[in-house]
């Protein structure tokens, strides 16, 4: 008696697992197939960019078919790469990136900390007013923004315009503002005991944040430092109304600048720039992916 | 080591008043639970004494100096959170050290502080972990660690075993106690559990409302409750309340509760209330076990009366009963063999012996 029992209830409970995994399976199906869609999506740009950044111009230029290399060549990466043009880009992007990022942790951070954690006298009101600036688009700033530096110019003879380093005045307009968001959203979430419990340990302010809040939120300050290096990185308005001179550009302005010239347009070593320009932001988003999607989950799972 | 002192210690956030002027004296090495609902300002006390909170008004003693205006680092005192606040990104041993490095304390000295806490602790094996790796009941063990490793004036716990399964909080409890026995520094204690508090205290202090109701020893709390509140708040079950009155019946004082119900006091209960007003709203508070099944033999002062029970408890070694008196509901504890079922009558008996009588109107204990 006691077997068929267990008979009995074995099918059921099946039936109600089997449904379960049903749903899973269809879920899983749609995901992939959505995900499918859009990976083609992303993927196909930087492909044909590939493709056609290893033919040579005439070929580029012959009636072929566009998706295929009949005759691969590398002479527009050598002829980029030994170009001391491009490599000035190259190195103008890098400097600009890196110090716009340190500036930006030096000015984000303590900011954050202080706006999420000390509490003063419309702390609340600054740290949305912050969020708010973000909101401005940049195509309506570097009119006034130009002006400005104009003016400045003029007025004490420190010519800012057309040199590369006014740039690192113009893009913490972009990245503090969001950075600082991104960490007061981030040191929210830790905790109160355990700046509490630094204070009563004998920290002060400044070691709490140094030895406390910057190690516990590495994750979220290294998302905040890929977003500061990637629009640093491809931003292109400022640089294309602040730099003229050649020897003043980044990559991204550089490469449209100089390898259109007139209504000639060098594909092969267009396509070749953009993509040996992509391979910096590629590489830090391969190495830090991790710490990046745990930085932008922060709170997510907090309970 | 210290006595902490509070002077009409006033706490005000914009209109509510958390603590409206509570006057405490700590002995050195004494061991104080602060007790009371939430709500009821223990925690913002102990966060006062802590130097977390800025006080309104009166005046915080550390050892003998005013410590109203001294930051928590310099007031030399250790914490232990509810939820640990450990630095998820140090290593036990870390964790308990930080205080010592940040003081810049010799190496030596801070591996022999933080070995001797761990042994005591008997957390030694876990020294190299992180927090994340260890179980609750471990990472309050290395919180403990971390206050104890600095040899403050003052030990602070603020709700220290809330997050704790039942049985783990029953044996941290008795390492809190066996920890404070070996160490002797003086602690104040948050819970707002009173199992907690009568089992750890050397004195409980009962809070309401932002003042202190009573303080006194366990013992002294359970059996001399000074107000309601205290009476009802200190052991489980809560003591019963049942509304009575005083009546003289051919010149003895008798106790009645309902029409039909009525007791004699005992002689010295008679004597301790022969000057309260026979018209006066009163209560009966009287405490499970004093309401048992009647015996054959009753001791004198024990009243049988009968009650029909609502519900029934088995504990194992009594069972607890509930029955209904006067629209009160009503706890006892009975023998389990005494025949205790529901919807049954049962002669029961109270122990005047051991009640307390109490204003209706201010709670207050006669």
């Amino acid at each position: 008696m006691s077997s068929m029992a267990i008979d009995k209830s074995g099918p059921t409970r099946k039936i109600k697992y089997g449904s379960m995994s049903r749903d899973r399976t269809w879920a899983l199906r749609w995901s992939y197939f959505f995900l499918t869609l859009f990976a083609i999506f992303a993927l196909v740009p930087p492909i044909y960019m590939l493709i056609t950044s290893l033919k040579s111009s005439a070929e580029i230029s012959a009636a072929t078919n566009p998706w295929w290399v009949y005759h691969p060549t590398l002479s527009n990466y050598i002829e980029l790469l030994t170009s001391n043009q491009y490599l000035r880009f190259f190195w103008n992007s890098a400097l600009v990136s890196v110090v716009v990022v340190a500036l930006t942790m030096l000015i984000s951070i303590p900011a954050a900390f202080a706006l999420s954690r000390m509490k003063f006298w419309g702390s609340a009101t600054l740290a949305t007013g912050v969020f708010l600036t973000y909101l401005i688009p940049d195509s309506l700033l570097f009119i006034p923004l130009f002006k400005m530096f104009a003016l400045f110019g003029d007025y004490t003879g420190i010519q800012l315009i057309n040199r590369w380093y006014v740039l690192l005045f113009l893009y913490p307009t972009l990245t503090v503002p969001f950075c600082t968001w991104i960490m007061i959203g981030y040191f929210a979430s830790i905790p109160k005991e355990l700046d509490e419990a630094a204070l009563i340990d004998g920290a002060s302010w400044f070691q709490t944040l140094t030895r406390i809040f910057i190690p516990v939120a590495l994750p979220g300050l290294i998302a905040a430092t890929i977003f500061a290096f990637t629009v640093s990185w491809a931003q292109f308005l400022y640089p294309l109304v602040f730099t003229t001179s050649t020897d003043q550009l980044v990559l991204p302005v550089g490469i449209t600048t100089t390898l259109i010239k007139g209504d000639v347009f060098n594909w092969g070593q267009i396509m070749t720039g953009a993509l040996l320009g992509a391979a910096p932001p590629l590489i830090i988003y391969a190495f830090l992916m991790d710490y990046y999607i745990a930085g932008l989950t922060a709170g997510a799972t907090k309970g | 080591m210290a006595d902490v002192s509070l002077r009409k210690v006033v706490k005000r956030y914009d209109e509510v008043e958390a603590v409206r002027g509570i006057d405490l004296d700590i002995a050195d090495h004494e061991f104080v639970v602060l007790v009371g609902p939430s709500g009821c300002g223990k925690s913002t006390t102990l966060r006062m004494i802590a130097g977390l909170e800025d006080i309104t008004d009166g005046d915080i003693m550390i050892g003998g100096d005013v410590v109203n205006d001294v930051p928590p680092k310099d007031r030399d005192i250790a914490m232990v959170f509810q939820n640990y606040a450990l630095y998820p990104h140090m290593t036990v041993a870390e964790n308990m050290s930080f205080g010592l490095r940040l003081k810049h304390y010799p190496k030596a000295e801070i591996k022999s502080r933080v070995a001797e806490a761990a042994r005591m602790l008997d957390i030694t094996d876990l020294i190299d972990r992180k927090p994340k790796q260890l179980s609750g009941g471990q990472r309050q063990r290395v919180a403990m660690g971390r206050a104890i490793v600095r040899n403050p004036k003052v030990f602070l716990f603020d709700e220290p075993l809330s997050n704790l399964d039942a049985k783990l909080r029953v044996q941290m409890r008795i390492e809190i106690k066996k920890v404070h026995q070996k160490v002797r520094t003086t602690t104040v204690y948050v819970t707002h559990d009173q199992v907690e508090a009568m089992t750890l205290a050397d004195r409980v202090v009962v809070m309401n409302k932002g003042r202190i109701e009573q303080i006194g020893t366990p013992n002294d709390l359970y059996h001399n409750p000074a107000t309601r509140f205290v009476a009802g708040f200190i052991g489980s079950p809560a003591m019963n309340f049942v509304p009575c009155r005083l009546e003289d019946v051919s010149g003895q004082l008798n106790l009645r509760l309902t029409d039909r119900l009525s007791f004699p006091l005992p002689g010295a209960r008679a004597a301790r209330y022969q000057k309260i007003a026979r018209a006066e709203n009163l209560l009966l508070g009287i405490r499970p076990e004093h309401l048992t099944e009647a015996r054959p033999h009753p001791e004198p002062g024990v009243e049988p009366f009968d009650a029909t029970l609502d519900v029934t408890e088995p504990m194992g070694m009594e069972t607890l009963v509930y029955f209904t008196l006067e629209g009160a509901q009503l706890c006892g504890r009975v023998n389990p063999g005494a025949g205790a079922r529901v919807g049954a009558p049962l002669r029961m008996a109270v122990d005047l012996n051991n009640m307390h009588l109490l204003n209706e109107g201010t709670g207050v204990v006669l």
